[in-house]
C-alpha cells in the first residue's frame, strides 16, 4: 500500500471498493480513481495509441493525456474517461484500454518495433499499395492496432438534460484567483457564479502548503467558501467545466451531476448541459506543469511535479516508495518539497539551473535530498520505473527510483481566452504564452494570466472580480489576501540533447521529438501543420501539456523564436463533452415533440398505423382484420371512396387567417394567380412562387368576408409559408394593412369524399346551412354550426377528386366531429382512410404534392403555368420568366402507365427513349411518385419529362439502376381519374 | 449570440430564423431590365468582413422580422430596427 499513515484530504472514515480490470481495491471518498490507484500500488494503468507501450499516470487533473480508462460496465461503459478526474464511488469498476490481450502482456506493443512505420504522417506515406488492400488489411489491422476506448453497445439508460443560467458575472475556476474574484464580486450583491470541474473547491490550495493571512490555506478556502453558499446572490456550481464561450456572454458548461454515483439518483439525468450567459467573466482556469522531453519520459511512475504534490497533500498517497525531481523551475521544487513534508521520500532533485535560490536548497538538506545542479535525466528503465540515468558534470550515474517527478515550467491553462480566434503571445521571462485578447467581457486573473505566484493570483483575482463586477454596474472593492510572493525562477529548457530511447513531446498520441523533426526537415513547419501531420495536440487532452514541447523543438529547428513560431488555436470544447449531454432530452421518441392530430385517440382506437408526416402524427392506414397487408387495406380505402365516402383529418394542412384591407391585394401579389376579385363565400387553388420562380407552395384560399381570408398551406411547408408572408408584409410591402395569424392549430378540419359526402354532410350541419349543389356549389364556402351549435367552416373541396367536403371546427371539437361524421356516414358505410389511400388518390387525380413540389419546378414544370395571371406582377414573377424555365426541352409534368399492366414502376426511375444507352446525356426526366391505382387497376406515376404535355401516348423507358429495373411506360394525362372535374361538381 | 428585439428586448439568437442580407432592396418589376436587376437582387450578395446588416425573425417571440447590425468578424452587434420601419 502507498497510502501514507496521515494527511491528505480523504474521509479516512469512509472506505470504498472499487476494481480496476476486474482486481478488488479499497480507496476512501474524497479520492480520485487516479489518486486510489496510486494508494493501491497500481502504475501500470493503460497502453498507448499507437506505440502500445505502458502508461501511467502522469497529472492531477483534466489534462490527464495517459491515464485513459473504460469506467462501468454494459450500456453504462464510457470510454477515454480520465482517471484523474473520476471521483471515486462505491462499486466503481473501471478496465484499461487499448491492450490485448491483457494490460500487462500487450502483443501490440510490438507497434514499438515498428516504429520506423508508424512515424509522423504514416498514414500518408505506408500503406499506399496496392489501393485494394486499404480497406480489407491495412485499416482493420490499423484500427485493431490504434485507437482508444470502446463505446458502449447498449442504449445509454441514463438521461442527459440542458438547463439556462443568467448571472452579472461568471467565474470559472474556485481556485485561490477564482474565490477571491467570486468573493469581491458577491460582497457588491452582483448575481455571481463560480463553476469549477473539480468536486471541491480550492484548485491549488487543496494541494498547496503555504499560508494565507497567516492561516493554512484550506481554513481560507473553508471561510470564503462558507460566505459564498450564504449569500443568496451566488450560485457555486462545483463538478462544472466551463468548455467554450460563445457571442455575446454565453458560456457552455457541463455539469457531472451523477457521474460520482454508481446509478443518478431517481429523476436525476447523468449530466446536464448548461448555457450561462454572463455580462462579465473571470476566467481563473490556473496553470499545468508541462513534461520535459527525454529518454523514456513516458515510462509509467513518471508524473508531474505538482501532481506530485497534488497526491501527497491531498489524496495522502506517496506514489511511489522513492522520488526523483528533475526540473528547471522553483515552483516544481516547492511541489516536490510540499510532498517530501507530507512523507514522500524525495531522494534526489535534479535541477539543469546551476544555481537555485539557498532558501529551496537549504528546504531540500533539511529533507536530506540531494541536489544535483546543472544535471539532466537522459533515461529511464523499468516497465514501471525502476531507475534513472542522471548525466551531470560529463558523468552519468545510476539512480534507483519508482516515481520521477519532471517540470519544465507552468504553462498557463488559457484555452478559453482563444476561442473567439485570439492566438496566445509569447512571454520569454515566463517561458510560457500568455492570454492575447480574450473574447470580450472576459478578463484572466491568476495563473492563466501568467500570475504564478499566490500572492498574485490572490490579488488578482479580487482586483478582476472587483472590476467585472462594476462593468455589471455594481460598486465592488477587492477583497484582501495575503500571502509570500514566489517567483519561478525559470530557466527555458524543453529537451535532453542526446537522449536514449523514445523521448516522447505528446503522451497521448505517442507524437516523439524524432516525428517532431521528420515534420520539419518534409516540410510541416507551421504549427497547424504541424498538428495534423503528427497528430501533436489532438484528441482528448488537447496538447494541454504537449503543445509547448512541441513548438519549442520546432522553434529549434527552425532558428526562429517560440513566439514567432506561436502556438494552435484552442477551440471548445476545453475538454471531451458527450454527444448525450448536447442532444440531452432529444433522443429517441422525444428527438422532437409529437404533434397528434385532433382525432388522434379516435383513429387509434379504431387500430390505424401511424405515419410522421412533417411535424405531425398522423393515421397512414386503418387496417381491418384478415387483411395481409397494407397495400390490401389502401386499395380498399380507395375504393370505398370513391364508391361512396371516405374520410380522412386534414387537421395538419397548415392553415393562416389574413385580415385587413389591403389582404386580397396582398394575395395578388404572394400567388400567381388572383385572389382580389375572389367572390366572398367562395375559395380558390392557388400557387406561389419564390423569388426565383420556383413554386414554393401550394392550396386553396377562401374568402369569409371582403376583408378576410383564410389560406391552407402543404403541411410540410407551414411554417415557411408563414414567415414567408410576414416577409412580404414586413419586408418588401409594409405599406399594406394586413394582419396575419397561424391559426393551424385553432382548426381541426376534416375531409369527407365520395359521391355519397353529401348526404352525409347534411346530417351534422345545423340550420341554416344549405348543402345543396345550388347553395354550396363546388369551391363554396358556408359558415354556420354543426352538431348542434359548433361553429364551422365548410369548404367543398376535394384533394381526392371527388365531390367532396373539408369541415372545420376549432380543435378542442375535432374529435366529436369525427364521430359524428362516422354515424351520420355508416349506412354509407363511411371508410376513414390515412395518408397512403390519400397519396393513392392524388397521383389518380394528377394533383401535384411535395414529391413535385421540389424545389427545383417552376409552375409552367408542374402544368400550372396557365394559372399565372398577366394582369399583376406577383412574387416571382419575374424570374420565372427566365430564358431557362422557358426551355421547350425542359421535364414538365405528366402521367407514366406501364405498357406491361402486371409491372410494377417506382418514383426515382429516370426516362430516356427506348433502346437509348442509359447515360446522362440521354436522361429525359425522372418519376417524382408511382403508385397502385385501384381504379386504373395498374401501377401509375406521375413523373417530369421533356416535353412531357406533347407526348402523351408516346413509350419511353423508366430506368431505374438501383433496384435493377428497366421498365417501358406510355407518356399519358397527369389526370388518370376524372380529367374533366365532373366528379367534383356534381 | 444575443439579440436586441425591438419588441421583446435581448433574447437568444435560437429564437430567431435568419435569412441573410437586409442591405438590398427588391427592384421594380416593371422596368425593362428587370430580369437582370432581379437575377442580381436574388442571387448576388456581398461578404463584408465588418460591419453588416441582415434579417432575422422572431420565429419563437413576436415574428417580427429585424434588420441586425452585426459585425460579421466577431457577431459584435450594432443595434436592431424593425424591418418595417427600415427603408434599404
Amino acid at each position: 500500500m502507498s497510502r501514507l499513515p496521515s494527511g491528505g484530504r480523504i474521509d479516512r472514515s469512509q472506505p470504498l471498493s472499487f476494481s480496476f480490470d476486474g482486481k478488488a481495491y479499497k480507496g476512501f471518498a474524497g479520492d480520485t480513481l487516479a489518486s486510489a490507484l496510486l494508494a493501491n500500488g497500481v502504475r501500470l494503468v493503460g497502453r498507448s495509441f499507437k506505440y502500445h507501450r505502458a502508461r501511467g499516470i502522469f497529472s492531477a487533473g483534466s489534462e490527464e493525456p495517459n491515464a485513459l480508462v473504460e469506467l462501468r460496465t454494459g450500456a453504462r461503459r464510457e470510454p477515454n474517461t480520465r482517471a484523474t478526474t473520476v471521483e471515486l464511488f462505491d462499486g466503481l469498476s473501471a478496465q484499461s484500454q487499448n491492450r490485448w490481450p491483457s494490460l500487462d502482456f500487450d502483443v501490440m506493443s510490438v507497434n514499438g518495433l515498428l516504429s520506423p512505420f508508424l512515424g509522423a504522417g504514416f498514414y500518408y506515406k505506408t500503406f499506399m499499395w496496392p489501393a485494394a488492400f486499404w480497406e480489407k488489411l491495412y485499416e482493420p489491422i490499423i484500427r485493431r492496432a490504434a485507437g482508444l476506448g470502446r463505446a458502449a453497445e447498449g442504449t445509454d439508460p441514463d438521461s442527459y438534460e440542458k438547463a439556462y443560467a443568467f448571472c452579472d458575472v461568471l467565474v470559472i475556476g474556485g481556485g485561490a484567483a477564482g474565490l477571491t474574484a467570486a468573493l469581491s464580486a458577491a460582497r457588491s450583491g452582483a448575481r455571481v457564479i463560480i463553476a469549477d470541474e473539480d468536486f471541491a473547491l480550492g484548485g491549488r490550495l487543496l494541494s498547496e502548503q503555504h499560508p494565507i493571512d497567516g492561516a493554512p490555506a484550506t481554513s481560507f478556502v473553508a471561510k470564503v467558501e462558507a460566505e459564498l453558499a450564504s449569500l443568496p446572490n451566488v450560485r457555486i456550481m462545483s463538478r462544472t467545466t466551463v468548455f467554450g464561450v460563445y457571442d455575446s456572454g454565453d458560456y457552455g458548461a457541463l455539469e457531472k451531476v451523477s457521474d460520482h454515483l454508481a446509478v443518478p439518483a431517481p429523476f436525476q439525468p447523468r449530466q446536464r448541459m448548461w448555457k450561462i450567459n454572463a455580462k462579465q467573466a473571470v476566467l481563473a482556469s490556473g496553470a499545468f506543469d508541462r513534461p520535459i522531453v527525454f529518454g523514456g519520459n513516458d515510462r509509467p511512475g513518471v508524473m508531474s511535479a505538482q501532481a506530485l504534490r497534488t497526491y501527497a497533500v491531498r489524496y495522502g498517497v506517496a506514489p511511489g516508495n522513492s522520488a526523483v525531481l528533475f526540473a528547471n523551475n522553483d515552483y516544481a521544487w516547492s511541489a516536490a518539497l510540499d510532498a517530501a513534508e507530507a512523507g514522500v521520500r524525495l531522494t534526489t532533485i535534479v535541477d539543469v539551473r546551476t544555481e537555485v535560490a539557498p532558501a529551496l536548497t537549504a528546504r531540500a538538506k533539511a529533507l536530506g535530498t540531494r541536489v544535483i545542479l546543472g544535471g539532466e535525466v537522459v533515461a529511464t528503465s523499468g516497465k514501471v520505473l525502476t531507475s534513472v540515468i542522471v548525466r551531470s558534470g560529463g558523468r552519468e550515474e545510476t539512480i534507483s527510483t519508482e516515481v520521477l517527478a519532471i517540470s519544465g515550467g507552468t504553462t498557463p491553462n488559457l484555452h478559453l481566452t482563444s476561442h473567439f480566434g485570439s492566438k496566445p503571445l509569447y512571454n520569454k521571462e515566463l517561458a510560457a504564452f500568455l492570454p492575447n485578447t480574450p473574447p470580450p467581457g472576459m478578463a484572466v486573473a491568476g495563473a492563466a494570466g501568467g500570475h504564478f505566484s499566490l500572492a498574485a493570483t490572490l490579488r488578482t483575482g479580487a482586483e478582476l472580480g472587483a472590476a467585472a463586477a462594476t462593468a455589471a454596474g455594481f460598486n465592488a472593492t477587492p477583497v484582501a489576501a495575503q500571502a509570500e510572493e514566489t517567483p519561478s525562477g525559470i530557466s527555458a529548457f524543453w529537451q535532453v540533447k542526446g537522449a536514449r530511447g523514445k523521448a516522447f513531446v505528446d503522451f497521448q498520441n505517442d507524437v516523439t521529438n524524432k516525428d517532431v523533426t521528420v515534420a520539419h526537415r518534409e516540410g510541416y513547419r507551421s504549427v497547424e501543420l504541424l498538428k495534423r501531420y503528427t497528430t501533436l495536440g489532438m484528441a482528448t487532452d488537447q496538447g494541454k501539456n504537449s503543445n509547448m514541447a512541441g513548438l519549442a523543438i520546432m522553434a529549434e529547428l527552425t532558428g526562429q523564436g517560440i513566439g514567432e513560431t506561436g502556438t494552435t488555436l484552442f477551440r471548445p470544447p476545453y475538454t471531451p463533452v458527450a454527444l448525450g449531454a448536447i442532444a440531452g432530452h432529444h433522443r429517441g421518441k422525444d428527438f422532437r415533440p409529437t404533434r397528434p392530430t385532433p382525432s388522434h385517440a379516435w383513429a387509434k382506437e379504431r387500430g390505424a398505423m401511424f405515419v410522421e408526416a412533417g411535424q405531425w402524427l398522423r393515421a397512414q392506414y386503418f387496417p381491418k382484420p384478415g387483411e395481409k397487408d397494407w397495400l390490401e387495406t389502401v386499395i380498399r380505402e380507395v375504393k370505398a371512396t370513391r364508391a361512396s365516402v371516405g374520410m380522412i383529418d386534414v387537421s395538419t394542412f397548415g392553415k393562416i387567417d389574413l385580415k385587413g384591407p389591403d389582404a386580397g391585394a396582398f394575395l395578388d401579389r404572394v400567388y400567381i394567380n388572383m385572389f382580389s376579385t375572389l367572390a366572398v363565400g367562395k375559395a380558390r387553388y392557388g400557387v406561389m412562387l419564390r423569388e426565383d420562380g420556383i413554386v414554393m407552395d401550394d392550396g386553396t384560399t377562401s374568402r369569409l368576408s371582403p376583408e378576410h381570408y383564410v389560406m391552407t398551406t402543404t403541411t410540410a411547408n407551414a411554417a415557411k409559408v408563414y414567415q414567408h408572408l410576414e416577409f412580404c408584409l414586413q419586408v418588401l410591402w409594409p405599406e399594406l394593412d394586413v394582419q396575419l395569424a397561424s391559426i393551424t392549430e385553432q382548426w381541426a378540419q376534416i375531409s369527407i369524399s365520395g359521391p355519397k359526402s353529401r348526404e352525409v354532410l347534411a346530417k351534422v350541419v345545423d340550420a341554416p346551412i344549405d348543402v345543396s349543389n345550388e347553395a354550396l356549389p363546388y369551391m363554396g364556402v358556408a359558415q354556420g354550426t354543426v352538431m348542434g351549435g359548433v361553429k364551422t367552416r365548410i369548404f367543398r373541396l376535394s384533394f381526392a377528386g371527388e365531390l367532396g367536403y373539408e369541415i372545420a371546427v376549432p380543435a378542442r371539437h375535432g374529435e366529436k366531429l369525427v364521430r359524428a361524421l362516422m354515424a351520420a356516414g355508416e349506412p354509407f358505410n363511411i371508410t376513414p382512410y390515412g395518408t397512403e389511400a390519400l397519396a393513392v388518390m392524388r397521383v389518380e387525380k394528377g394533383h401535384v404534392s411535395g414529391s413535385e413540389l421540389n424545389g427545383h419546378t417552376s409552375a409552367r414544370d408542374l402544368g400550372l403555368g396557365k394559372m399565372a395571371s398577366t394582369k399583376k406582377d406577383f412574387l416571382g414573377r419575374v424570374l420565372s420568366g427566365r430564358p431557362a424555365f422557358l426551355e421547350e426541352d425542359r421535364p414538365i409534368l405528366a402521367g407514366f402507365r406501364p405498357v406491361d399492366k402486371t409491372k410494377r414502376i417506382r418514383a426515382g426511375a429516370h426516362f430516356m427513349a427506348i433502346g437509348a444507352e442509359p447515360v446522362l446525356e440521354n436522361d429525359e426526366g425522372y418519376m417524382t411518385a408511382a403508385i397502385f391505382s385501384p381504379t386504373v387497376d395498374s401501377w401509375i406515376g406521375l413523373g417530369l419529362i421533356k416535353r412531357g404535355t406533347e407526348r402523351w401516348g408516346e413509350k419511353v423507358r423508366a430506368y431505374d439502376p438501383v433496384r435493377g429495373e428497366d421498365i417501358e411506360v406510355e407518356i399519358c394525362d397527369p389526370a388518370f381519374v376524372d380529367p374533366k372535374g365532373e366528379r367534383l361538381r356534381v | 449570440m444575443r439579440i436586441p428585439c425591438p419588441y421583446c428586448g435581448l433574447r437568444d439568437s435560437h429564437e430567431f430564423t435568419y435569412l441573410g442580407d437586409a442591405t438590398v432592396k427588391r427592384p421594380d418589376p416593371a422596368a425593362p431590365n428587370a430580369l437582370d436587376t432581379f437575377s442580381d437582387y436574388v442571387y448576388l450578395r456581398d461578404n463584408p468582413a465588418g460591419a453588416h446588416r441582415d434579417l432575422w425573425y422572431h420565429a419563437s417571440g413576436c415574428r417580427s422580422w429585424v434588420v441586425l447590425e452585426r459585425d460579421t468578424r466577431n457577431h459584435a452587434i450594432g443595434g436592431a430596427t424593425l424591418a418595417r420601419e427600415v427603408t434599404p
